[in-house]
């Protein structure tokens, strides 16, 4: 079995980040919920300081607001951190984690395209699974979304040139 | 000079739908661009519309080789929110057929890997053997690909103890071919100089890219879920983790064939170990929560995240599968290595793939490398490897 030491470190980061609520769901799996302005400088102490990987980022159309989590694993623990953050509606903006982890480039890529959220500070926020024709102000993954594919202005086609 | 040479929207030789834009300096590979979503079909939004029992049925679909990984992580992740595990039975079963994918998936790479050398034998030779074990999922499972073993709280089948034997023989026909495949690729001179240092992915990229699976491994970043956060039988069974440090093509190669070893000494335990009893808890309602299922497939850690709100349907399911990590890593491990090698090193990774083969290049809005043709630059640089050898 795996060393065991999540104690440790859910003490050194309500310590060090007094803001963050810690929730323990099971043996290995933790959330934690911190508010938006917290989230780069929290992820960059897990990354640099304790090695945590990033797995995936999740993005959430909630009645609150969108929220984001951030799914880090402790791989010599097993453990397993999910940082959520929920942002107001009418100011979709966050602090991207593309500036230090390539590994948060394309989903932070795919949130911005699905849910309309701008992480700044990306170094490439381009869309990442839409077509290159597909507006860039509709967000498909959102819960206000409306199936009007027909309707929609594309106004050329992608090999065509403008 | 820059230049651009577009491979895609196909993989090249591995079919899959991605496009990447090698650019080149006369023959080395200075710069890559990749761009995915040609295939996008908005898996996540349409489990949102499924009921929890029709979800694995869904998720099978994603992939066709490992077809098992994901309805395990997704059923994994559910009875995180319940609270409850597998009986004892039904996680055995789960296991066997996790690591026979695994076996089949490495030996797909494998055979692809060898054809995209010139090595046609090795080809033809690893797909002999990974032949039978289709026939043995038809037989525990009635189908070649889609196992449809996972069902929240359990297993949908039981493995029959009339078919243990049958699992046994081709375990011991697996086991000596694979020690002659470990010795007939690792000892070839050839071969070695093919893939030895090539495609190098350091240590630290390796991380920072947060790739996972055979890949990390062979960069020399220990991460298995299997061992990190064992679930069902792993932790009652005794294997090893194989690392290697170097990080090229080779490590990656020989990563996997070792593994196979390991899921052979796995599914042995596991059938000697198999208690009786019942296959599945019942489970009549999902609490609102949400809850992580992981699961190693043969690529990597396969993740899903699920949240339920007490209804018939999740609210939110995330699926992120390995070579979602391990494609983006490509950009660091291609450059540097001439368009040759390229074919190779993208495919080393083992992406996803299947059906035809179908590239096209085009320079200067000519069309003038297909597929065949990188195949042929791929084969003409091992022909002149064999021969300095000859000499």
């Amino acid at each position: 079995m795996k060393k065991e030491y999540s104690k440790e470190i859910l003490e050194e980061i309500t310590k060090k980040f007094p803001e963050v609520t810690v929730k323990i769901h099971g043996p290995r799996r933790t959330y934690l919920r911190a508010p938006r302005e917290k989230v780069y400088d929290f992820a960059k102490f897990l990354f640099e300081k304790k090695g945590f990987r990033l797995s995936i980022a999740t993005g959430i159309d909630t009645r609150d607001g969108m929220e984001i989590i951030y799914h880090f694993t402790h791989d010599e623990a097993g453990t397993y951190y999910n940082i959520k953050t929920v942002i107001p509606k009418d100011d979709l903006k966050i602090k991207s984690l593309a500036t230090f982890l390539p590994a948060a480039n394309w989903i932070e890529r795919e949130i911005h395209e699905l849910l309309g959220v701008d992480f700044i500070g990306h170094p490439n926020l381009v869309p990442l699974l839409t077509a290159e024709t597909w507006p860039a102000d509709l967000c498909p993954l959102r819960r206000d979304y409306q199936d009007e594919h027909k309707e929609l202005k594309i106004k050329k086609k992608a090999w065509e040139e403008p | 000079m820059r230049r651009v040479v577009p491979i895609g929207p196909y993989h090249p030789l591995q079919e899959e739908p991605e496009f990447f834009k090698l650019i080149v300096e006369g023959e080395k590979v200075v710069d890559l661009e990749i761009n995915i979503g040609y295939n996008h079909r908005g898996h996540e939004f349409i489990s949102q519309t499924l009921t929890w029992d029709q979800v694995p049925f869904l998720v099978e679909r994603i992939c066709g080789i490992c077809s098992d990984s994901h309805p395990y992580a997704y059923v994994l992740a559910v009875e995180d929110i319940v609270h409850i595990t597998a009986p004892p039975r039904a996680q055995y079963i789960r296991t066997i057929i996790g690591e026979l994918e695994r076996i089949h998936s490495h030996y797909l790479w494998l055979g692809l890997a060898g054809h995209f050398i010139g090595y046609n034998t090795v080809w033809m030779w690893v797909w002999r053997y990974r032949e039978p074990l289709l026939d043995l999922f038809e037989l525990i499972m009635g189908n070649r690909n889609h196992y449809a073993i996972n069902k929240i709280g359990g297993a949908r089948r039981d493995i029959l103890p009339e078919d243990y034997p049958e699992i046994e023989k081709y375990l011991d026909l697996l086991e000596k071919k694979n020690a002659m495949f470990t010795n007939a690729i690792l000892d070839d001179p050839v071969i070695r100089a093919r893939l030895e240092n090539v495609g190098v992915l350091t240590k630290e990229d390796a991380i920072a890219y947060a790739v996972t699976g055979p890949t990390a491994r062979g960069s020399g970043y220990a991460c298995d879920v299997r061992k990190d956060d064992p679930y069902d039988a792993y932790d009652k069974v005794d294997w090893n983790e194989i690392v290697f440090e170097e990080g090229d093509v080779l490590a990656k190669a020989k990563v996997r064939l070792l593994e196979c070893d390991e899921s052979i000494k796995i599914v042995r335990q596991c059938l000697k170990n198999m208690p009786d009893g019942p296959i599945e808890v019942r489970v009549d309602e999902i609490p609102p929560g949400e809850g992580i299922g992981r699961h190693e497939a043969p690529r990597g850690e396969v993740f899903h995240y699920v949240r339920s709100d007490g209804s018939n349907m999740p609210v939110r399911h995330k699926i992120r599968a390995p070579s979602y990590m391990n494609i983006a890593s490509n950009v660091v491990a291609v450059r540097g290595y001439s368009i040759a090698d390229a074919a190779l090193v993208l495919a080393a990774v083992d992406p996803c793939y299947c059906c035809t083969d179908r590239t096209i290049v085009y320079e200067n809005g000519k069309r003038k490398y297909s597929g065949q043709d990188l195949l042929r630059l791929s084969h003409k640089k091992t022909e002149k490897i064999r021969r300095r050898y000859r000499r």
